[in-house]
């Protein structure tokens, strides 16, 4: 728990400092230029600003504690309620994404692993090259040339046909589990076919990860005396892969998927710019453009602690899953 | 004559590398009956693959090749794979050296037992329960239903091997592979579990290949013994007569041990002859 | 004597008769194992031929990368001696592609020094002196490493301002925790070894043990990993050139580039595919070699 708490605070102090050491005035940012010096005073005493640093520090913190971020002075909002407007477009991307990747990753890695050395080795491998080598926000353009320009087999930028915005009141937030929900099945059609190639992008970058890792994990366990046990019993090909050796990596694959759906969500801020995806991290860009430190800061708190989240989590299935760990 | 359980003719265990073929096993030929057969050897010697071979689990660049491999008359050298499945575990089957790893970590001992059973008898779930309990007894475990639902890492050695013995034994196979079954274990435990497994490869009638590189311990618990080197069989002679065994190399691996009744100031040193390598294999059947 | 035997006898030498001779051997034993992964030899190909071009832009580019020509804009590759066409404001791609590789190689060189060395430090130094300052530094590190990387850079360069400089900085301060890991796991498995008592007793201080005798031993796995990170520092200085918060206009950084040519996407391809397939071929180039040399260097995890 400590451990926790120490890295939390720590990514806090880290965007806290970020803060103070931006060339931006922060009271110029909230009163404009041309406010006068009483004002000016006023506003930076408000701001805390003549408190020493450790004291800003700790309202910094209490803040954020309550879910403070402050205003976002581009949009004029709460930080904390934009957030909360533009995330389920990202965590809808990001979702589909990982789905794509583990559905098609897990079983490409243990077939690369049980065949090495074949084909669909070498295609796995092959996969895992490009993945880790293209710019996604350059895969993410060539893709809506192709499939958008010249094919026209997916709709182009945005979240949803121009005809369908704003006709489904959110639930979620997430368009298409909510015009499902409202039974609004064209609306649902055009989101699908807006979503499906960044989701399919983000998923081929977590893809080449997945199914890399499960090819080591699973390299090593078919390696290993017990499946030779396994065999020797006289099981088939089938029970001794997944039923032995995959049943000894899914843990050790809930882990790598967590850190594969982090990673997308990092992965979403150059996606969302190429198809203007209206996702947490199309708000951080333009808004670190527009100089509006305090919505970068808080979209960056919101990513860390999920990751954060995200790490915790998988360590807590560990100790919950491996008989060992008891 | 009656056709035995195992007849072995001229087997070969081959690896093809880039410069040359590396031959791991060189033409053994051997017999097993309703007996026990102790191959001895250094590591290195090909004892290990020539078990493997046996059940066809020679992972590939690997290459098996023989005049003759038959169980029960039928060829296995040529059987298709679904077919060795089901001899696999049914009639043939082994134990390795350390339960620690032979056992599959994350799954439970009544588990990986069933499991065993279930993959050539027709029978339910709580069926195979209740015999594995019963297995599990047979080897002596005290608390068969506590230990049936035990994790591998949560049982002794001694008594992870004895759960692999009742484990193999539990679809009745004919034949038991032991290769080097208590290599890994504490001495104290050793001769616990080869009894166990003994007396019950002799209850029912089995034929026993004990792998090892312990001469004395394989003298004690076999009818008959294989001596190999370097991939070939050398010497091959019945376990009481051991004393009377002719070729240097198993006279080298007598007299590197000690023995308690005619004690020696200064153990020889084994001196291994070029020559035995290119001896022609000797045939061990009967 | 010596001239009886070739060269490659000499290197081959089961018994070399020097340290000379048995450090000139273990290379080129490692040469030769290198050579032999036809993978890795075509990413030093292309790696070198990069470099090749980086270096000669001035002599091998046909215009000058800045020229604007508003008349000659957006056209097509082959058109009029621009072998890759020309850009939004008529500047003649090939040329800046090639000016483009001084950057992204200028980029990569500043953080494989930088953030390896970084780490380096502090692990050693975590490791090598262990109780509170370990915990401290390990701390910090695992801090770094649980923000994303990419995001993390982003709120850097916005309080650094944008610029190849800073998003150099940037990268390092993002890139640096695994390399801190790598080291202080490396020094924990050698402090205690015999010969750092023996050094010990000799009466070296903690500053020399940890300069000279251990930092050589933690170089060969950060090499392995830095040149499998540099295809990951080249996206990154990429992505961050993309948003614009990298180099800045009128510079050819490949991924501003590739900005420019965001707007052009449908109806002229090659303003943005041109710049995308450098930072591939780049990249991919650094994948594979790093794959190669993983091989060689550190035969225990072996990837394939």
């Amino acid at each position: 728990m400590t451990t926790i708490f120490v890295t939390l605070l720590g990514l806090l102090f880290v965007t806290f400092m970020i803060g103070r050491v931006m060339p931006i005035d922060p009271v110029l940012a909230v009163i404009g230029e041309r406010a006068t010096q009483a004002q000016y005073e006023e506003t930076f005493i408000a701001l805390g600003l003549d408190q020493p640093l450790m004291v800003q520090f700790w309202i910094y913190v209490r803040d954020v504690m309550h879910g403070d971020f402050g205003q976002s002075i581009r949009t004029g909002q709460e930080v904390s309620s934009d957030i909360a407007r533009v995330f389920p477009a990202t965590f809808e991307l990001a979702t589909l994404g990982t789905l794509f990747g583990v559905v098609i990753g897990v079983p490409l890695g243990v077939l690369a692993a049980v065949r090495r050395g074949t084909w669909i080795d070498q295609i796995a491998r092959f996969v895992g090259l490009i993945g880790y080598s293209m710019p996604i926000f350059w895969l993410g353009l060539v893709g809506l040339l192709v499939f958008y320009g010249i094919l026209g087999w997916v709709s182009g930028p945005g979240r949803v046909g121009i005809f369908y915005q704003g006709i489904v009141e959110p639930i979620t937030g997430m368009l298409l589990v909510d015009s499902l929900l409202r039974g609004e099945w064209d609306v649902f059609k055009s989101a699908f076919s807006h979503i499906i190639l960044p989701a399919s992008l983000l998923g081929y970058f977590s893809l080449a990860y997945i199914s890399r890792m499960t090819r080591s994990f699973m390299l090593e366990q078919m390696n290993s005396e017990y499946i030779i046990t396994a065999r020797v019993k006289g099981l088939s090909e089938w029970q001794v892969v997944w039923g032995h050796a995959f049943r000894n990596i899914r843990i050790q694959l809930i882990t790598v998927i967590a850190l594969a759906y982090a990673n997308l969500l990092e992965g979403s801020v150059l996606t969302e710019i190429i198809f203007a995806w209206p996702g947490i991290g199309q708000y951080i860009t333009t808004s670190l453009l527009a100089n509006d430190m305090n919505a970068v800061l808080g979209g960056t708190i919101v990513i860390g602690s999920i990751f954060v989240g995200i790490n915790i989590f998988s360590d807590l299935l560990y100790r919950f899953f491996d008989p060992r760990a008891k | 004559m009656i056709e035995p359980l195992l007849n072995v003719e001229n087997l070969w265990v081959r690896f093809p590398s880039r410069n040359a073929d590396f031959d791991a096993v060189r033409g053994v030929s051997f017999t097993l009956g309703q007996e026990r057969l102790g191959i001895v050897g250094e590591s290195g010697s090909g004892k290990s693959l020539t078990g493997r071979a046996l059940l066809r689990l020679i992972q590939s660049p690997g290459i098996v090749e023989a005049d003759r491999m038959t169980l029960h008359g039928e060829n296995i050298l040529h059987a298709s794979e679904a077919r060795m499945r089901q001899l696999r575990g049914g009639q043939i089957s082994m134990i390795m050296q350390d339960p620690k790893f032979s056992l599959n970590p994350v799954m439970s001992v009544g588990q990986q037992m069933s499991e065993a059973l279930r993959a050539h008898k027709k029978v339910s779930k709580s069926q195979a329960r209740i015999q594995t309990i019963k297995m599990l007894d047979e080897v002596a475990i005290r608390d068969p239903e506590r230990v049936f639902d035990l994790f591998p890492h949560e049982v002794s050695g001694g008594m992870g091997q004895r759960i692999m013995i009742a484990m193999m034994l539990l679809p009745n196979p004919k034949i038991l592979i032991a290769d080097e079954p208590t290599s890994a274990l504490d001495v104290s435990v050793q001769i616990q579990v080869l009894d166990i497994m003994d007396k019950l490869v002799r209850d029912r009638g089995m034929g026993l290949i004990f792998i090892s590189h312990d001469l004395n311990l394989v003298a004690k618990f076999c009818d008959r013994i294989i001596i190999m080197y370097a991939g070939r069989i050398v010497e091959t002679c019945k376990a009481s007569e051991l004393r009377q065994a002719k070729h240097p190399y198993t006279l080298g691996l007598l007299n590197s041990v000690p023995n308690l009744e005619h004690p020696r100031d200064r153990l020889d040193v084994l001196k291994r002859d070029p020559a035995w390598r290119d001896a022609p294999s000797v045939s061990a059947c009967q | 004597m010596s001239s009886e035997f070739g060269l490659r006898d000499w290197l081959l030498s089961e018994e070399p008769s020097s340290r000379r001779q048995a450090a000139l051997s273990s290379w080129y034993n490692g040469w030769l194992r290198f050579r032999s992964n036809t993978l890795a030899m075509v990413g030093l190909c292309v790696l070198i031929l990069i470099i090749f071009a980086a270096i000669f832009a001035p002599v091998l580019a046909t215009h000058d990368q800045f020229a604007q020509d508003l008349g000659q804009r957006l056209l097509r590759p082959g058109v009029d001696g621009h072998l890759f066409g020309t850009d939004g404001l008529g500047r003649d791609i090939y040329s800046r592609v090639l000016y483009g590789a001084r950057i992204s190689l200028y980029i990569v060189l500043l953080v494989a020094m930088v953030a390896p060395l970084l780490g380096l430090i502090v692990g050693t130094v975590a490791g090598y002196a262990g109780g509170w300052v370990d915990i401290i530094l390990m701390r910090i590190t695992d801090i770094f490493l649980a923000f994303p990387r990419l995001i993390l850079a982003l709120a850097f360069v916005a309080a650094l301002g944008a610029g190849i400089e800073n998003a150099v900085l940037a990268i390092s301060l993002t890139a640096w925790p695994p390399y801190a890991r790598i080291a202080r796991a490396e020094t924990l498995t050698i402090r205690n070894s015999d010969y750092i008592h023996a050094i010990r007793l000799q009466g070296a201080g903690p500053m020399r043990i940890v300069t000279r005798h251990i930092w050589p031993l933690c170089i060969s796995s950060l090499v392995v990993r830095v040149t499998l990170d540099m295809a990951g520092i080249i996206l990154t200085a990429a992505g961050l050139g993309f948003l614009g918060l990298g180099a800045q206009p009128p510079s050819p950084e490949w991924g501003a580039m590739i900005s420019d040519g965001r707007a052009y996407i449908l109806d002229s391809w090659w303003v943005a595919t041109i710049p995308g397939l450098a930072i591939f071929s780049i990249s991919l180039a650094f994948n594979l070699l790093g794959d190669g040399l993983r091989d060689v260097l550190d035969p225990k995890d072996n990837g394939s």
